[in-house]
């Protein structure tokens, strides 16, 4: 087994003894905690609200991809290039806007719990993704794109056989960006109601209780570092194949 | 055939190709040759519809081009380019098999058909076939890239300097395999390139283009013995011409009765060949067989009067 690979099964079994077995690590945050205070955070199981950060971040980006992919697309067009200079604003604008104040605006409109957050996430999930899909579809090898003009497929042939498979590593890069950003934001969510692990963590804050500031950032963290593991691992299966002639970002 | 019909592509003002025409005979070879921006590529992607003219039409066997479809019509003629430009995520097989399956052909039809291809191209398939395109030298991406034009087995061949970014023995022995499989297949073949060595050696006919416009369409011994213009005779290069013409000359033409002393060469080499072997052994003549046995001589005087007045442009 590689080196990498065993750290790999390091931070699996890490993980999930935190998630499954967080009373296993009372000795390890006792320290942290004010004397008396309660050292593994109990109000809730940590793998119900483990599963539903995931889920939150997991609808959010899957909605920011579809939209950000299907927008690259149309900008790449002949017909949608115009709409190029408004679309990136849009995209900007999603991402210059704190997150907190997504919050805060969209709570009047859809109330507590986890819309506003994935309304938040949606939004700044949006740019990573658009750019990269856009770059990945505008700079496709040009003797590539002949041929497949020449050898007479479809512009729907092209998009789906050609295009979109050689920008899919570039793709990919965009979605782990905005995957990795979305499961440390979803974290301020808890301050709006949405059951994310930041609720550990503000519970920690709150009574002043490192330790379960601790326990909630170590855990995001992990999330975090292993779903970037795993999109890394497959943009470099598909660049590979491509025989390494692009670089991704 | 193919009917080349005063086509003309204006960009920006200025004409690329300026009203050209010609005709090209059904089976044979046609080079295109040209310097560098003598609109070469785009008279080719006119055929095929990559890029439409601004006037003027093409006819293929007495159609309009421009009654198809256009993707309909470039699943007809087979296309290859400089630098491939295969598909860097499929394999050789499904690169070779592309335009087959557009065409809705039988699985394992196409897998015959890509596994003769190969073969063809002296590429094993047990080895190639699921190879990526990245995995392959550039001789061989190459071969695939012509490999995948002669799927569907197309009449009619367009090809953008097929070779150009090939070492000069592949390239040779891609030229050779080119014109084996044009004379055994029959196809009509349209090549651009820019090296006038390459089109004398490939072409039935060269068409030489400059600044846009044809400037002479004939057989590589037309275009040696008598350019059209001075353009034509410097594609050509003075000092070469004669060993040029030589080379396009089999040494059945010349063959006389007589013995000679040394080792005989064949009737099918070219005239080039056998002065190359004059001067190399220090013979004036030398014994000429066919298919093993002798059946006469050539002598260097022959040689020589063959190469006479092509000297100086005209
Ligand atoms: N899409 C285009 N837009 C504008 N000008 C073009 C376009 N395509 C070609 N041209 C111009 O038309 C002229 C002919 O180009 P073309 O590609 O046909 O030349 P070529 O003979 O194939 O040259 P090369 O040997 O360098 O490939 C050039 O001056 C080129 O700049
Ligand atoms: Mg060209």
């Amino acid at each position: 087994m590689s080196r990498a690979n065993i750290l790999r099964v390091i931070v699996v079994c890490l993980l999930l003894t935190l998630v499954l077995q967080p009373e296993w690590f009372e000795p390890v945050f006792a320290p942290f905690s004010p004397s008396g205070a309660p050292v593994i955070y109990t109000r809730a199981s940590l793998l119900s609200l483990s599963l539903s950060h995931l889920g939150i971040v997991a609808l959010a980006s899957v909605a920011a991809i579809i939209v950000a992919v299907l927008l690259a697309i149309l900008v790449t067009r002949p017909r949608g290039q115009a709409f190029l200079p408004l679309s990136r604003t849009i995209a900007n604008m999603g991402q210059t806007f704190p997150p907190v104040a997504v919050l805060a605006l969209a709570v009047p409109m859809l109330g507590f719990g986890a819309g506003p957050t994935l309304v938040a996430l949606f939004l700044y999930g949006i740019l990573p993704i658009f750019e990269n899909t856009m770059t990945g579809l505008s700079t496709l090898p040009p003797a590539t794109m002949e041929a497949a003009r020449g050898i007479g497929l479809s512009r729907r042939q092209r998009l789906l056989q050609v295009e979109l498979p050689l920008a899919l590593p570039l793709i990919l890069t965009g979605i782990r960006l905005s995957v990795v950003i979305a499961i440390g934001t979803a974290t301020i969510g808890s301050t709006v109601a949405a059951r994310t692990l930041g609720e550990v963590i503000i519970a920690g804050l709150l009574t002043n209780n490192t330790s379960y500031v601790l326990q909630g950032g170590i855990i995001v963290g992990l999330f975090a570092i292993l779903i970037y593991d795993v999109l890394t691992q497959l943009e470099a299966h598909f660049q590979k194949r491509l025989g390494g002639s692009r670089t991704t970002v | 055939m193919i009917e080349i019909d005063n086509i003309t592509k204006v960009y920006d003002g200025r004409a690329a190709v300026d009203s050209v025409s010609m005709t090209i005979e059904s089976a044979t070879i046609t080079a295109i040759v040209g310097t560098s921006g003598s609109g070469k590529s785009t008279l080719l992607r006119m055929i095929n519809r990559l890029v439409e003219p601004t006037s003027g039409e093409v006819r293929i066997n007495g159609e309009l081009t421009t009654d198809l479809e256009k993707n309909a019509l470039r699943r007809r003629i087979g296309y290859a380019i400089q630098g491939h430009g295969l598909f860097p995520h499929h394999t050789v097989a499904r690169n070779i098999g592309a335009v087959p399956q557009l065409l809705g052909w039988s699985k394992d039809k196409i897998s015959d058909r890509i596994n003769e291809l190969l073969n063809l191209f002296s590429m094993p398939p047990e080895e190639f076939r699921d190879r990526y395109p990245a995995e392959l030298s550039g001789g061989q991406q190459q071969r695939v890239g012509v490999a995948r034009a002669l799927a569907s087995r197309p009449d009619l061949l367009l090809m953008d300097e097929p070779f150009g970014a090939l070492d000069p023995i592949i390239r040779t022995r891609a030229q050779a395999d080119l014109h084996r499989i044009q004379r055994t297949l029959g196809s009509t073949i349209l090549l651009v390139t820019h090296d006038m060595e390459e089109a004398i050696q490939l072409g039935d006919q060269v068409a030489v283009m400059d600044q846009g416009r044809l400037v002479q369409h004939g057989t590589p011994a037309d275009i040696i013995t008598s350019p059209a213009t001075r353009f034509v005779a410097e594609m050509v290069g003075g000092v070469d011409r004669p060993l040029r013409l030589l080379s396009l000359l089999p040494l059945s033409e010349i063959v006389e009765a007589g013995e000679a002393e040394g080792p005989p060469i064949n009737d099918q080499a070219s005239l080039r060949d056998a002065l190359s072997v004059c001067l190399g052994s220090g013979r004036n003549t030398l014994p000429v067989e066919r298919d093993g046995a002798l059946i006469g001589r050539v002598t260097l005087e022959a040689i020589r009067s063959r190469a006479e007045g092509t000297h100086e442009p005209r």
